[in-house]
């Protein structure tokens, strides 16, 4: 029996939006048993999940486990994907149970996720400055992604994690609510405190010192 | 509207999921108020930047790590 072929996949840039269109026809190609199609998925979004699990974990060795537990879920539960939805959005959904169940064990006190949360009875902001054009373009993009990492880190857990679903990996509200066991409702909520916690964060590095 | 009103529909008016009629009487708050014009800008920068942001490279040991992990797994699996 030949042993199968895992070359090491170089990083390939992959505008965050963007699926690309071939991925239906790898999936299939891997669940008809091509082995080089699923390394194809794995080097395409390896570094995305890395990511994902990382900013839900908080913890570098978790994320790891949980990244490869994922790859590794996906590839053995590939005829049960149904093609309903993107397979990266199928692949995301594991990848967050992998990191939540870390993250439960390693901070067993944490909130629930599906706990009422106090999203903030006045959310209107009081720091209000103007950030001018482009303003990420000020920025080394290791430098960036360093302060894109501490801001978020901030973040509670579930505000965090609606985040990490809805604004970075472009899940649906819907398929956020699902993933999470969540209203669509609660998850609107969590969005927008998150959304103003971060931009109100983001005024250290990106304001101007004044709202002219 | 006041601005607590504008910024509780935020989130929808960023993802353009509102009506037409709320999302104009919001545009003509934010053609007036100009703290919830920034407060609105710098928000939506704040998603497109996190949106926009690439993911850093793996680790070469995590990326060995996984490579290892799959490949031992891919063996069972076809065995």
């Amino acid at each position: 029996m030949n042993s199968p072929k895992l070359n090491p996949v170089q990083p390939r840039l992959l505008p965050s939006q963007v699926v690309k269109d071939d991925e239906p026809v790898l999936v299939a190609a891997a669940r008809a048993g091509d082995v080089s199609a699923f390394e194809t998925l794995v080097g395409r979004y390896e570094r995305k999940i890395f990511r994902l699990t990382q900013n839900i974990t908080q913890n570098r060795e978790d994320a790891e486990d949980a990244m490869q537990e994922a790859f590794l879920k996906a590839y053995e539960h590939l005829q049960d994907f149904q093609g309903n939805s993107r397979f990266y959005t199928w692949l995301v959904r594991i990848a967050v149970n992998q990191a939540l169940m870390k993250l439960r064990k390693r901070r067993p006190n944490i909130v629930s996720l599906d706990e009422e949360l106090d999203t903030g009875e006045d959310m209107v902001p009081r720091d209000v400055q103007d950030w001018g054009p482009s303003p990420a373009d000020r920025y080394a993009q290791t430098e960036l992604a360093g302060i894109l990492s501490k801001v978020i880190a901030e973040l509670d857990p579930p505000f965090r994690i609606v985040f990490q679903l809805r604004d970075i990996e472009e899940l649906s509200t819907e398929e956020t609510a699902e993933a999470l066991g969540l209203s669509v409702p609660a998850v609107k909520s969590r969005l927008l405190r998150a959304r103003l916690k971060l931009r109100q964060r983001l005024n250290q590095y990106f304001g101007r010192g004044g709202n002219s | 509207m006041k601005c607590k009103e504008i910024i509780s529909e935020l989130a929808d008016y960023l993802d353009e999921a509102l009506d037409p009629i709320l999302r104009a009487s919001i545009e003509e708050h934010l053609g007036k108020c100009k703290d919830c014009r920034i407060v609105v800008d710098t928000t939506k920068q704040t998603i497109e930047i996190f949106c926009n942001s690439e993911p850093a490279p793996l680790p070469q040991t995590t990326r060995q790590r996984l490579h290892e992990a799959l490949v031992k797994r891919l063996r069972r699996v076809r065995a």
